[in-house]
This record gives C-alpha cells, sequence and structure tokens, in this order.
C-alpha cells in the first residue's frame, strides 16, 4: 500500500504543473483546445488512480464496516 | 403562463410532494433532520455529496463563466478532482470521530477534538458566514430561471422571491431525506439535460466541436486558454489548490460526511466522484457555444448566456425542461443550505449560549430559523453585482480558513491549541473580509512582485497569515504551563 499510495500525488502534478506547460489553444485534441484536453484526461486519471489506490488498500478488504470504531484501525491514520 | 413556465411550476410542485413523502411516517429528531439517521450507504451519499456540488454553480455559472471568462473556467474541473484525492484519506477518520461522539455538525467536530466550546460557536460562524454567498447564488440561478423562462412576464426581481419561497417551503416539509429523494430526480435530469445541450448546440449551430473550437480561437485568440495577465496560470493553479482544499470545509458537506452507514463508502466515492465532473464539460462546451452567437453579455449578466442561447435556439416547452432541471439544481442545494445555516445558528450558536436545551427545542427552532436565513439571502441576492463564480469563491476563502485545523486535529498528537486554532481562524476570516469587501488583489497590495506572484488568488495571503497565527499563539500557549509546572 505505501508505495502505491504515492501514486495520489500524481493528479496534483498533472493538474497543477501540468497546465503550466500545456496552457495552450491549438492544435485541438480531438476538437478540444490543449488545456481542457488535458484536464479532462486528467479527471479520467484520478478515477483510474484512486480505484488502483483502492484495490491495494488492505483497509477495504474487510468485510464488515459496521465494527466497533475502537478496534477498526486504519493503516494510513 | 408560457409553457416554459408551466413546466417548471410543475416540477417545482413536484419535488415538494417527494419531500413531503420522504418525511411522512418519521419522528424527524434533530440527528434524524440533520444526519438522516447516519444509516446512508455509497449510493445515498454519493448522491447527497453530488447533490450539493452539481448546483445552480455548474449549470449557470459554470456556462456563464466559459462564455465571459473563456480558459480559466477550467479551474472547476482541476479543484474537484484533486478534493476527491484528498477525501480518500480525510473523510474516514472525520466520519469515525464523528460516530464515536455521536456528533452532528461541523462545529460539534472543532468543539470536540480541541475541548473548546467557544471554537465551535467561532466555527459555526465562520460556516454561516460562507453560506450566506453559497444561498445568495442559488437564488440569484432560481431568479434568472424564472424570470426568464417567464419571457419578461415575471421581473428578476419576484423571481428571487418566487425562487426563494419555494426553498424554504421545501426545506420546512422535507429536511435532509427530501434533499437526497430530490437529488436523484435532479441528477437524472441534470445529466441528461447537460450532456444534450453540451453536445447539440456546438454541432447544430457550428457544425461540430473542432468547428466550434476554431471559429471561437479565429475570433478571439487565446480566449480558450489561461491569459498571460489577470487568471493567469498562477491564478489556476493558486485558486485550484485554494478550493480542492476548502471543499469539504463546508458545513454542509462536512455534515453530509455524518450521514455515511460506513467509512469505507468515502474510499469507493472517492473513485467515482472524479468522472462525474466530466459533466462538467459539456456544460462548458454549452456555454462555450454561446461565445459567438449571444454576444455583448458582460459582468454578472454572463450568467445569463445558458439561458438566452436556449432561447434563441429552442421552443418553448424544451426551455421549461431546461429551466426545470436548473430549478432542481439550485433546489436541492439551496435546501441543504438553508438547512445547515438554521441548524448551525440553533444548535451551535443559540444553544452553547443558553444553557441546555433539549433536542425536541433545538429541532423547532432550527425550523422556525429557515424562513430568517433565506430572508437574509434574500436581500443579498437582491442587491446583485457579482457573478456567481465570484460569490462561491467567496464562501470558499472563507471555509478554507478552517482547514489547517481541521487536517492537524486528525494527528494522533496535534500541537496546536484551541487559542492558537481560535486566533487563526479569525485573523484568517478578517483578512478575507477586509481583501473581498474592499476589492483588493495581491497585485494591488505588492505591485513590484512578478506577475506570477501577483496574480495568486488573494485567500493564499489569509491562509498563510492564519497559519502563521495558529502556528506562533499554539507556540506560545504550550510554553507557558509547561514553564509553570516546572
Amino acid at each position: 500500500m505505501s508505495m502505491i499510495k504515492v501514486l495520489a500525488v500524481l493528479p496534483f502534478l498533472g493538474i497543477l504543473v501540468g497546465s503550466v506547460f500545456l496552457n495552450q489553444v491549438t492544435p485541438l485534441v480531438l476538437g478540444l483546445p490543449v488545456l481542457l484536453a488535458w484536464l479532462l484526461l486528467w479527471v479520467v486519471l484520478t478515477s483510474a488512480i484512486m480505484a488502483v489506490i483502492y484495490l491495494a488498500d488492505p483497509a477495504n478488504r474487510t468485510p464488515s464496516t459496521h465494527t466497533d470504531p475502537a478496534t477498526h484501525t486504519d493503516p494510513d491514520a | 403562463m408560457s409553457a416554459a413556465l408551466a413546466i417548471i411550476a410543475l416540477t417545482a410542485l413536484g419535488a415538494l410532494l417527494l419531500g413531503l413523502r420522504a418525511s411522512r411516517g418519521r419522528d424527524m429528531s434533530l440527528e434524524q433532520w440533520t444526519v438522516g439517521g447516519r444509516g446512508f450507504g455509497a449510493v445515498f451519499v454519493f448522491l447527497l455529496m453530488a447533490g450539493e456540488i452539481y448546483t445552480t454553480f455548474t449549470f449557470l455559472g459554470g456556462s456563464g463563466y466559459a462564455y465571459g471568462h473563456g480558459g480559466p473556467t477550467y479551474y472547476i474541473l482541476g479543484y474537484g478532482c484533486l478534493a476527491y484525492v484528498i477525501s480518500y484519506w480525510m473523510l474516514p477518520p472525520i466520519w469515525r470521530y464523528a460516530r464515536q461522539h455521536r456528533l452532528i455538525s461541523q462545529p460539534d467536530y472543532f468543539a470536540a477534538k480541541y475541548a473548546s466550546p467557544a471554537l465551535g460557536v467561532l466555527v459555526a460562524v465562520v460556516g454561516i458566514v460562507a453560506l450566506i454567498p453559497y444561498l445568495v447564488l442559488q437564488f440569484k440561478g432560481l431568479g434568472i430561471i424564472v424570470a426568464t423562462a417567464s419571457y419578461g412576464a415575471i421581473p428578476p426581481a419576484v423571481a428571487v422571491w418566487i425562487g426563494a419561497g419555494v426553498v424554504t417551503a421545501y426545506v420546512m416539509v422535507s429536511g435532509v431525506h427530501g434533499s437526497a429523494w430530490t437529488a436523484v430526480a435532479k441528477d437524472v435530469l441534470i445529466l441528461a439535460v447537460a450532456v444534450f445541450l453540451g453536445v447539440f448546440l456546438p454541432i447544430h449551430l457550428y457544425g461540430g466541436f473542432g468547428a466550434m473550437f476554431a471559429a471561437i480561437q479565429e475570433a478571439k485568440p487565446g480566449f480558450l486558454a489561461l491569459p498571460p495577465k489577470g487568471e493567469s496560470v498562477a491564478w489556476f493553479d493558486s485558486t485550484v489548490l485554494l478550493t480542492a482544499l476548502g471543499f469539504y470545509m463546508w458545513p454542509h458537506s462536512f455534515g453530509s460526511i455524518f450521514t455515511a452507514r460506513s467509512d469505507k463508502v468515502f474510499r469507493q466515492n472517492a473513485i467515482v466522484m472524479p468522472l462525474y465532473q466530466l459533466i462538467l464539460a459539456f456544460v462548458f462546451f454549452a456555454g462555450f457555444a454561446a461565445v459567438l452567437k449571444v454576444p455583448g453579455l458582460t459582468g454578472p449578466s454572463i450568467d445569463l448566456a445558458l439561458f438566452r442561447l436556449s432561447m434563441q435556439t429552442f421552443d418553448p416547452w424544451f426551455v421549461g425542461v431546461i429551466g426545470a432541471a436548473g430549478v432542481l439544481t439550485a433546489l436541492v442545494p439551496g435546501s441543504m443550505i438553508i438547512m445547515t445555516a438554521a441548524t448551525l445558528l440553533a444548535n451551535n450558536i443559540y444553544r452553547p449560549l443558553h444553557g441546555n436545551m433539549p433536542d425536541r427545542q433545538v429541532s423547532r427552532l432550527a425550523r422556525r430559523l429557515v424562513p430568517a436565513v433565506a430572508l437574509v439571502a434574500v436581500f443579498f441576492t437582491l442587491q446583485g453585482g457579482q457573478t456567481i463564480v465570484a460569490l462561491l469563491l467567496m464562501g470558499y476563502s472563507f471555509v478554507t480558513q478552517l482547514f489547517p485545523a481541521l487536517v492537524m486535529s486528525l494527528r494522533r498528537h496535534n500541537p496546536l491549541t484551541s487559542t492558537g486554532v481560535f486566533a487563526g481562524i479569525v485573523v484568517g476570516i478578517a483578512t478575507v473580509a477586509a481583501t473581498s469587501l474592499t476589492h483588493t488583489t495581491i497585485a494591488m497590495l505588492f505591485p513590484g512582485l512578478p506577475e506570477a506572484l501577483r496574480d495568486l488568488n488573494i485567500g493564499i495571503v489569509a491562509l498563510v497569515l492564519n497559519v502563521a497565527t495558529l502556528t506562533l499563539v499554539s507556540a506560545i500557549g504550550r510554553r507557558v504551563p509547561s514553564a509553570r509546572s516546572a
């Protein structure tokens, strides 16, 4: 989990840093301005990245989610 | 009455009936009315949270900003994504703590974590102050829809009163259950309408997406990217970051965390919620389609762009369907906002100052405050003058001031003292208030800075001062008692 968690940094890099370099309209990508296409790509990638993190996270493998909060320890806390 | 207005009125009536049905047969305790008895699963929490996020702001504000400002509108796509990434780790511990201590509101959380009822009252005040512009923008949207759909028969001011009346009636009959059920209807309708408009308008009016964007680029070079000055890349990055941090600091978003049945709900939603953002792209397309077709709207009137273009393009009955979607996008979040503000006033400000009031009495007082909150927002709405996006950004600057104290409260050993946090939030809020009232920007405060720094969102200044204050005051506070005990 610890290594996979690092993936969560990518949306920040893509959206905040990537936009600095891709702040342009042309050439249109799939008919869209470059910056808009780039951000839409990151919307989809963010979802995919969170899915990978979710699957790798041991906290989501416990079948019962109604456990007593005191015994339910989150490894990330 | 025009066909458009009739369809809109029927929709509002339908929402009221749904709300009435949802609340029937339930004894609505304070916990029921506000957090739905803490029994909502992933789908319901998702709808409740999405219901709050896809508001008039997205529908009219997003399209209007795309029309009036172009590229800078893309910030709305960015901040949601980053907020959902953060939510994966931030929301579960908040939920667990709230469940353990049976908390029902955001101020309860801060008061409990920092063992300071005074901090709870302050957080409630911050929440209410931030919610007012948010409510104003919903009323503004409702006013635009009703006035436009009446084809001039209803003046905008009367339309605002009608919209506020419907939202007030709605929240008084239904509470949080009504919100969740209407959210289902609303999401289906807004999804269909936004996708249809976003696809149909560019193809019908320009012959395709590429053709539309090429035409806009030709007429207004660079309009579809960030400008070199003003709403530049620096503005974009700082605004995305600030609003992402503030995303779950809204009292109503924070409150919807408590409605979840388990903490897994949030981790699942962190996967799905970003995809939901894709609707925004279609809203932008519709706004961009208006750029060359309804030219000339400036200032606060840019919010009218989507509706003006629809009226030019479609029959009145279809304008009514778009209006109905718009009414629901204002009704659901509007009711959540009013309910939250009224509950904050009753439970987190009035109650601590008046000894031990029983729940039943607090809940009755909250309901009675609903019309009062609505009246205040109507007053500000009729003052006018700001775009929908500007109103929301102001609210965001306020709520983001709660973020540092919240994040630190999740640590096992929190070095911050309640006095430090209190002082930090006060300094942050005062800075936001001062800069918003005087319309100050960083460029005005520090004209000598390079362009990249001059364009930073002014909210950054408030947040930096906030963090500096809470660190400093906490450090002093910790040293004093330890020196005494030594």
